[in-house]
């Protein structure tokens, strides 16, 4: 009778493994195959979709896309530019946001509530819906700069940069989190004649390396996998983020698939890894979203 | 104490003004932007200043008509037919080209239309590639947003469980989440490709060949469902890990209760589980629908709108107008519809899920 119960009990075991594993094929077999196929010429690349050899290093592999790639696109400037507008729009996000967190929960300050809830209201604005005005107001805005003033910001990096510093996400986040710190810290720093700024700098924001990392995972995530603005506002091959870079290679009668995949493992396997690393991190912080209302 | 009250008053709006005045500039301002250019015929780089144009642009695309044609006939009255025996009607250019007795059909195209008896009713548009943008834009969320939000509970469900390794399936469902849509979008593409296409082989095998290739995003009837498959593919770890969040602020107590009464699986679930997702249920299908309404990378990748139009959407318009054909207030006008449509449908989920 034990025996048979325990033998229950595994296959139960056995087939709620099954499921799992099952779905995990269906997210990862994509990845897999793009990474297997970057290391085939196209040709086998093409042949083995007919098998499982799709998702497995078999055959003649070799570095030559990846050769070939980065002979066809500046790869190295793509991803200089992400790296660059990414890192820059994040830092600036995170002080930006967390200094305007912080006086709307902190301070008292006349109009404070009328304007936190103006700004919390372009939560549903989608950025899709403002692109098309923004692009012309962009294409207008004046800019002093080492050249002196100019007229337009089309074609920079400030474009890929500025619209995305504040956003009522970034900032509702600051505020949650800001919102369940002891009051009793941020007085007592008062009452000993701390100014805000220093409260912000020494009391608070060494206490928030939780929401920090929140914000700065999800920033990280929506700039760096920007594709329809930068498409629209930079031409200019020397400023150029990694997703319009696709374009070198799609956008030939023939497309070189295996180049493709070389690509695409380019710009998406360090970002994996950044995940896999800190995958904790990474679904507390989308968890986190969704705990508001 | 007043002068206290003003040093915090000055203190608050310096640290609250760079954020502020960047949202102003980058977001409200635009959005503003949107609704005032879409009274205009304002275009992306033109010497001349832009005009007021009033509503055109909307009755440009939404203007519809439905007009009812009548059958040739000879004269004795009877109804003329070609060799095939089908009904010949008069040509619908006679009505919409200069024709000062049907003005409110001037400039239309035929959308659709049917047979009703002898005459035939014809839904004419003045847009007729917007019109099919707005159906398919509709189609698509009605479709991915349940089937997305649905999956991705089964998921919270399954990872909920106490397994040994739960943690590494998690991560696993996840991993789309981070890459992005464009880099998806050309996977998939070679996926349903319809030579050497993934999917196609793999049907292959499992029917022992039976079945035979799809052009999945050749076809008319084939393109915008695969893509609504992609996107519930990337998209459906990101709600996984809310409802699982949920799931997990569900107070256990309630669950051995629940034991105690002896509740079966799925009487948990129905009196349990489902009531403590209610928040987050609202949440989620608010930003499902919210992010299906912005579809476009995946339409720019894959199939630019066709075949056909089929996979026309409201975003890919509104980029197409202001940015390929530099018509900002064809674009905005496009723009504030869809937000006009996002808002209205977040009220009306808002309001049917509301707490009674």
């Amino acid at each position: 009778m034990a025996a048979v119960k325990a033998d229950n009990h595994g296959m139960r075991l056995a087939s709620r493994y099954a499921v799992l594993i099952l779905v995990a094929i269906i997210f990862v077999f994509p990845l897999l195959f793009m990474v297997m196929s970057s290391l085939k010429p196209s040709a086998q690349l093409l042949l083995d979709t007919k098998s499982l050899r799709a998702f497995l290093p078999v055959g003649d592999l070799s570095f030559q896309n990846y050769t070939d790639a980065f002979a066809r696109a500046p790869i190295g400037v793509f991803v200089f530019n992400s790296v660059l507008v990414t890192g820059i729009t994040v830092l600036l996000c995170l002080f930006v946001c967390s200094l305007a967190a912080f006086a709307f929960v902190f301070i008292d300050w006349g109009g404070k509530a009328v304007i936190f809830s103006v700004l919390l209201a372009t939560l549903i604005i989608p950025y899709e819906t403002i692109f098309i005005p923004l692009l012309l107001m962009v294409s207008q805005l004046p800019w002093i700069g080492a050249d002196g003033f100019e007229l337009g910001w089309l074609n920079t990096y400030r474009v890929q940069i500025a619209p995305f510093i504040a956003d009522a996400l970034s900032i509702f986040l600051f505020v949650q989190f800001f919102k369940d710190l002891p009051k009793e810290l941020i007085e007592a720093s008062r009452v000993e004649g701390a100014s805000w700024w220093s409260i912000y700098r020494r009391v608070v924001m060494p206490l928030s390396g939780p929401v920090i990392a929140t914000a700065a995972i999800l920033k990280f995530l929506f700039m760096y996998n920007q594709y329809l603005w930068p498409l629209m506002v930079v031409q200019e091959e020397a400023i150029r983020p990694v997703m319009v870079g696709l374009g070198y290679f799609t956008d030939q009668l023939n497309v070189p698939w295996g180049e493709v995949m070389a690509y695409l493992t380019i710009i998406t396997v360090p970002v994996l890894g950044f995940y896999l690393s800190l995958q904790r991190v990474f679904i507390s912080s989308v968890a986190s979203t969704g705990v508001k209302g | 104490m007043a002068s206290k009250l003003t040093r915090a008053n000055r203190a608050g709006w310096l640290m609250a003004f760079p954020g502020v005045a960047l949202m102003t500039l980058f977001i409200i301002v635009p959005f503003f932007l949107a609704f005032a250019y879409s009274l205009t015929n304002q275009r992306l780089a033109s010497p001349n200043a832009a005009e007021y144009v009033g509503f055109k642009n909307y009755s440009d695309l939404l203007g519809v008509a439905v007009f009812t044609l009548e059958p040739e006939r000879d004269d004795s009255g009877a109804v003329i037919r070609d060799e095939d025996g089908e009904i010949e009607y008069p040509r619908l250019r006679g009505f919409t080209r200069n024709n000062p007795d049907y003005p409110n059909l001037a400039g239309k195209r035929e959308w659709f239309s049917w047979q009703s008896g002898e005459n035939r009713t014809v839904v004419l548009a003045s847009d007729v590639v917007f019109m099919k943008a707005l159906v398919n834009t509709f189609t698509f969320v009605l479709f991915v947003a349940p089937i997305q939000a649905g999956l991705a509970l089964c998921l919270a469900l399954l990872i909920n469980q106490k397994l040994r390794g739960i943690n590494i399936f998690r991560t696993i469902y996840f991993m789309p989440v981070v890459v992005s849509i464009v880099v998806v979008s050309l996977l998939w593409q070679f996926i349903y490709s319809p030579g050497e296409g993934l999917l196609n082989n793999v049907l292959g095998w499992l029917t022992f060949g039976a079945f035979e290739g799809i052009d999945w995003l050749g076809r008319t009837d084939t393109a915008l469902p695969s893509i609504m498959a992609m996107s519930i593919w990337q998209g459906v770890g990101f709600h996984m890990v809310i409802w699982l969040a949920g799931l997990q602020n569900i107070s256990p107590t309630l669950y051995e209760a629940g034991e105690i009464e002896g509740a079966g699986k799925w009487q948990t679930f129905r009196y349990i589980t489902w009531p403590g997702l209610r928040n987050t249920a609202v949440l989620i299908l608010i930003v499902i629908t919210m992010q299906a309404f912005a579809l476009f990378a995946q339409i720019d990748v894959m199939t630019q709108g066709g075949p056909l139009d089929s996979t026309q959407v409201l975003v890919f318009q509104a980029v197409e107008r202001g940015y390929g054909k530099q018509d900002i207030s064809g674009g905005s006008t496009i723009s504030a519809i869809l937000f006009v449509i996002v808002l209205t449908i977040s009220l009306i989920q808002r309001y049917l899920t509301r707490e009674r």
